[in-house]
């Protein structure tokens, strides 16, 4: 009887675990397939939106292309502040902000790479932890803090040397190589830690000052990691919005702040247009910036 | 001289001393200034000015308190939300194939390539009221006037977990992947159940990646701008935009400051959080 009873506890044990592994294997498949949809379905319908005929977005009436052939007219919706001559501007604003502030970042944050994997001094772990907070500090908080850094430093410099100065492209500059720094730090210390300090040592044996082994020996085999920071710097540059968005001036937007002016204002289907082409852009530059990185890394 | 120069070279600090200034200049002072500010009196134009004063905190902690507790709360459901979506599909992706992995990891990731302003503008377009849900919702005949779905709490977190889950599926999908199923089989012959064997075995030995994942996802959401700003109008309000608010035209740059100091202190506790969970888990 006992035993009997003993059975019957097991057999269930055993069928609701059988029906418990069912139901984790369905979550298991299931899962991927709602994600994947969650995370596509609004990109996908942004693009196809932007070839709908009518101006809705809640129902697709047929295919046209005359949104993009507006935007190659010079036309942007409704709005007269958004012309696509504006949004070049924008654009190459950008560009030049993004090549400026990667250099300086990258030259920067490889320095302090260096001296946090070579040199002896006090101090390191504080260094670490200034170079990790510009990571995880929320973005609105950095831009606010330089915005109100800048205003209290011009007003200074304008009240002792009487010369006012406003923002624009050199505070967007600054602020980028800020947040820069980090980045490019952590990927060129992931690429010194690989490597074996031994090669240098071998190469002042040899006789090299530390000046020759350092563009002879080293340089050469952290160059694929300088290369990846800059590009990670460049990108980064290139996609913020919220710090630009505080210490821009005017006339100095960049493509995202002009961006951000155009979906805030106007809902028109030039804007999908825009949208989808920026799209296809970065993920035209990210590929490209990536296969690079495969060939220099796998070349070293 | 020039043998101290050259000590200094070898050991680094010389090298350290350009970035170390930039960043003490561009990172610590400005904040130190916005913890000054915070402390100010509101004068003309939004600016601080002296007396030193704490209505600021005052009033953060007073009027703007609901803000700060949907702010958090909104976080909070963000992190759970992508720790249950993204734990199966990590768990899922680290265990298919080399190739099926590989494509799936870089559907997970190509979204993200996107311009974050157009993915949360991409929602804009789902949920409004002439907007494609509710034009499919209303073709179908399921509701007979469209539904108001933008500029709800709601949309801002589907924008925020839309924004942020591959934060909490990379760090997952890397701890997951460094698991060793044997320890699985090892569990079922010592009689441990599928659920037992999870909360036991699996879950305690990916909590790192759990871990990595949920501060990843938080602090970015809490301290939230464009999400709230494009998706949530004023019922969807965050200290972002509250922060925001304070540097236009009838702006009031100490309250922002103080609003501000507020959101780096939940960053803060919240990394404290992660450091001492990680430690104990280490520990364990």
């Amino acid at each position: 009887m006992a035993a009997t009873s003993q059975l019957l506890i097991n057999e269930s044990a055993i069928r609701r675990n059988r029906m418990t592994r069912r139901l984790g294997q369905a979550g298991l498949l299931l899962n991927p397939v709602f994600t994947y949809f969650f995370l596509w379905a609004p990109i996908l319908i942004l693009v196809l939106f932007s070839f709908n005929e009518s101006r809705s977005v809640a129902s697709f009436t047929g295919f046209t292309l005359k949104w993009y052939n507006n935007i190659l007219n010079n036309v942007m919706g409704a709005e007269r502040a958004f012309s696509t001559e504006i949004m070049l501007n924008a654009f190459r604003n950008s560009l030049f902000v993004g090549t400026v502030a990667t250099v300086i970042a990258t030259v920067l944050g490889t320095m302090i790479a260096l001296a946090m994997a070579r040199g002896r001094f006090p101090g390191k772990g504080l260094i670490d932890g200034l170079l990790f907070l510009p990571v995880v500090i929320p973005e609105i908080t950095q831009a606010i803090s330089l915005a109100i850094f800048f205003k209290v430093a011009f007003d200074w410099i304008a009240v002792i040397s009487g010369e006012r100065i406003f923002p624009g492209f050199h505070t967007i500059i600054m602020a980028h190589v800020t947040f820069n720094i980090s980045y490019v730090a952590i990927v060129v210390r992931a690429r010194l830690a690989d490597m074996d300090p031994q090669l240098e040592e071998a190469a002042k044996d040899l006789g090299a000052n530390p000046w020759r082994a350092f563009w002879r020996v080293t340089f050469p085999l952290i160059l694929p990691g300088v290369i990846s920071g800059a590009l990670l710097a460049f990108t980064l540059s290139l996609d913020d919005f919220v710090i630009t968005f505080f210490t821009s001036g005017v006339g100095t937007s960049t493509l995202p702040v002009f961006v951000y002016g155009l979906l805030k204002l106007t809902v028109t289907p030039e804007v999908n247009a825009i949208s989808t082409i920026m799209m296809v852009l970065s993920t035209l530059l990210i590929g490209i910036s990536l296969a690079m990185q495969g060939r220099t890394s796998s070349r070293a | 001289m020039s043998d101290r120069l050259r000590r200094l070279q070898q050991n680094g600090s010389l090298l350290a001393l350009p970035t170390v200034a930039w960043l003490v200049i561009f990172f610590v002072l400005p904040l130190l200034i916005v913890l000054v500010v915070s402390f100010m009196t509101r004068g003309r134009g939004g600016v601080g000015q002296l007396p030193f004063t704490p209505e600021h905190y005052e009033r953060t902690f007073g009027v703007f308190f609901i803000i700060l507790q949907r702010s958090i709360g909104l976080a909070a459901l963000t992190t759970v939300v992508c720790l249950l979506v993204g734990y199966p599909l990590a768990f899922f992706i680290a265990t298919r194939r080399r190739l099926v992995q590989q494509i799936a990891l870089f559907l997970v990731i190509l979204p993200f390539w996107t311009n974050f302003l157009i993915r949360t503008y991409a929602w804009r377009i789902l949920l409004g009221e002439e907007g494609t849900i509710n034009g499919i919702l209303t073709g179908l005949g399921l509701v007979g006037e469209p539904l108001s779905l933008l500029n709800t709490q709601f949309a801002v977190l589907l924008g925020l977990v839309y924004g942020f889950l591959s934060f909490m599926v990379l760090p997952i999908f890397a701890s997951v992947e460094r698991f060793n199923f044997r320890y699985v089989d090892a569990a079922h012959d010592l009689g441990a159940n599928d659920v037992r064997t999870f909360l036991r075995v699996v879950l305690p030995l990916t909590l790192p990646g759990v871990l990595a994942g949920c501060a990843l996802v938080f602090i970015p959401s809490v301290g939230a701008f464009v999400t709230p700003d494009l998706l949530g109008g004023t019922k969807g309000l965050m200290i972002g935009n509250l922060i925001n608010k304070q540097f236009g035209g009838s702006g009031n740059m100490p309250l922002g400051s103080a609003l501000s100091i507020v959101m780096m202190a939940l960053v803060m506790i919240s990394l404290l959080v992660y450091v001492f969970a990680n430690r104990r888990d280490a520990r364990a």
